[in-house]
């Protein structure tokens, strides 16, 4: 083990001026590309993100600049305002239901459940598919001739109609479901974990009071777990936001434009339909949307280690 | 363990009921990977008269061979194989490269700290949190200019670039729990920045390795938004064609060609999971939990 030697006295005159120069110098050469690559790719690319969407562009990136007229036309835009209705359906009901899913289910495998691995590893294969593969298998399973409704119907309900798919009312809900059938597993593996992070003097103090377990997990459990729900409604508004591979393997946006979701809808115009400028503008609103989940979730955060 | 002191408030009624509602529960989150196994060994009468969860007739590969080697994905109809293999030579360079750049990053970030170090480091972590809409134009341009436009290399070169922010952020939460003083004292004892990193960090490194590996693997292999943006015929990833496959209308819809498809697109990612799920749930908390 190289650990060993470190107790030996030092030497200290072992290193030449150059060398002593280079250990100043390797880490930052070392670090400089990711540097130069992430304010270039990264803050630069946003920067040209915004000018963009304050020029005409169509199908080629030119820089005559119209000032807001991008941001007007999103806002006048049908398509558009159904794309964030629809986000603000999916992600409510998403972020909602897999936060009820996963404390739930966290709760309950946590009563020293036999078979918990492997009930855990089932819970969480989804998260390791690509949407396109969860939108391709409930796209199959949603289907309405063939589908559920089908095997329902062959169960005797012949009454039974199920066709949200191609119902524009209904498709944005077909999202939910597939979305909360990938992800609510990884919720509960978030929850599972911030359960056996609490200490248990807590707990065993709130029993020997003769408080019952509903109770104790209602008012003593659930509020030690804040935290986690922080950090879960984070990371499902952001894949909320972000989705776009399972609207287009499973709605493409349809019926119509009913199912539309601003990161399918900044494709679709930036790289189909030839309206760069407007897709700028609509990405730079995605943005808007991040910040402002961000950074009040930073601001608190940070506060709260300055407190502690 | 606070649930060890749980136990005793238990009654059986309560016990059923958890484990009733934990079964079903895996039973909802099986119900879709057993329909595409299902559907994907039927013929297209048996999905026609058949259900969704009833057994195969008569079990059949045919839509196996066909989504492999003659489905159409768009304008050809060579299958989905091709795509496979873009996938992998996409996957293996851009895995290895940011792993390993990432390691150096972390490296630096948490034990050879400089004036400005920690702020780039911040500055870095808004890049895991971008929605990369916001770079899909500007980098369609660069790539355009370096002519790497529809290539695998550009592939690659995307998926380096916004995958470093990732894999440093690994190797930097990992190595900051590493003692100083182990790299102060092999500093005095004259020992350079490789060598420290080679002898005592490097050792000591193989479950965030395999963590970053994993990681970086799912997430390109499932990506599918660079994917339908930069490639071109010849380098589409296969989430991209089995989109193409699916949406492909050219007489009956074959399902059970679909969901062959499908599963062939999860296999590599459900099997690193099933064979190193430990280190693929360590890196979703760790990648999102963010430090």
């Amino acid at each position: 083990m190289p650990v060993t030697h470190t107790n030996t006295p030092a030497p200290l005159a072992s290193t030449t001026p150059w060398q002593d120069k280079m250990q100043v110098w390797l880490p930052k050469l070392i670090l400089s590309p990711t540097i130069v690559v992430t304010l270039i790719c990264v803050y630069g690319f946003v920067i040209w993100t915004g000018l963009l969407s304050f020029t005409k562009s169509r199908f080629l990136p030119q820089f005559d600049f119209v000032g807001w007229r991008q941001y007007e036309r999103l806002l006048n835009n049908d398509r558009w305002i159904t794309a964030c209705e629809n986000l603000l359906i999916f992600g409510g009901l998403f972020i909602a239901i897999c936060l009820l899913i996963g404390v739930l289910l966290a709760i309950f495998l946590d009563q020293k459940i036999q078979q918990e691995g492997m009930i855990r590893t089932i819970y969480l294969y989804p998260m390791a598919l690509s949407f396109i593969v969860t939108g391709t298998a409930w796209k199959w399973i949603l289907n309405p001739g063939l589908g559920l409704e089908n095997l329902v119907h062959q169960m005797g309900f012949t009454d039974f109609k199920f066709d949200w798919l191609v119902n524009s009312d209904m498709a944005v809900y077909t999202l939910v479901i597939a979305a909360v059938w990938q992800s609510s597993g990884f919720v509960m593996a978030l929850f599972l974990a911030g359960l056996r992070g609490i200490d248990s003097s807590i707990i065993n103090a709130a029993q020997i009071d003769g408080a019952s377990k509903p109770r104790i997990y209602w008012s003593i459990i659930l509020p030690c777990l804040r935290p986690v729900f922080f950090s879960a409604i984070i990371i499902l508004s952001h894949l909320a936001i972000k989705s776009f591979d399972l609207v287009t393997a499973l709605t493409s946006g349809g019926p119509g434009y009913s199912s539309d979701l601003p990161a399918l809808f900044m494709y679709s115009h930036s790289f189909t339909r030839g309206q760069m400028g407007l897709g700028a503008a609509s990405a730079i609103m995605m943005l808007a949307g991040i910040l402002a989940i961000l950074v009040p979730y930073l601001y608190s955060e940070l506060r709260g280690k300055r407190n502690a | 363990m606070h649930s060890s002191s749980t136990s005793q408030g238990d009654n059986g009624l309560g016990r059923w009921l958890i484990y009733g509602v934990l079964a079903l529960m895996a039973l909802v989150y099986l119900l879709p990977l057993f329909v595409m196994l299902v559907t994907s060994f039927k013929t297209g009468t048996d999905i026609r008269t058949g259900s969704l969860i009833s057994l195969p007739q008569e079990w059949v590969t045919d839509s196996w061979q066909a989504a492999w080697g003659t489905a159409c994905t768009g304008v050809t109809c060579d299958g989905i194989k091709g795509y496979f293999w873009n996938s992998i030579k996409m996957v293996v360079p851009a895995v290895l490269i940011s792993t390993f750049i990432g390691a150096f990053n972390g490296y630096v970030i948490s034990k050879w700290r400089f004036k400005g170090s920690d702020l780039f480091f911040s500055l870095m972590l808004f890049g895991c949190f971008l929605p990369f809409q916001l770079v899909l134009l500007p980098m369609a341009a660069m790539l355009g200019k370096l002519g790497l436009a529809n290539t695998t290399t550009g592939l690659v070169l995307v998926h380096v670039i916004y995958g470093v922010a990732f894999t440093t952020l690994f190797f930097r939460n990992y190595y900051i729990n590493v003692p100083d003083e182990l790299v102060k004292a092999a500093k005095l004892d004259g020992a350079g920045f490789f060598t420290i990193f080679w002898a005592i960090l490097l050792p000591i490194s193989k479950p965030i390795i395999m963590v970053t590996i994993i990681w970086q693997f799912t997430s390109i292999w499932n990506d599918f938004l660079f994917g339908v943006v930069y490639s071109g015929a010849d380098s589409q990833p296969i989430t991209v064609a089995l989109n193409n496959l699916v949406n492909t209308s050219t007489g009956v819809k074959a399902y059970n060609v679909d969901m062959a498809a499908a599963i062939i697109a999860a296999l590599p990612t459900l099997l690193v999971y099933f064979v190193a799920g430990k280190y693929f749930v360590r890196g979703l908390t760790a990648g999102s939990v963010k430090g």
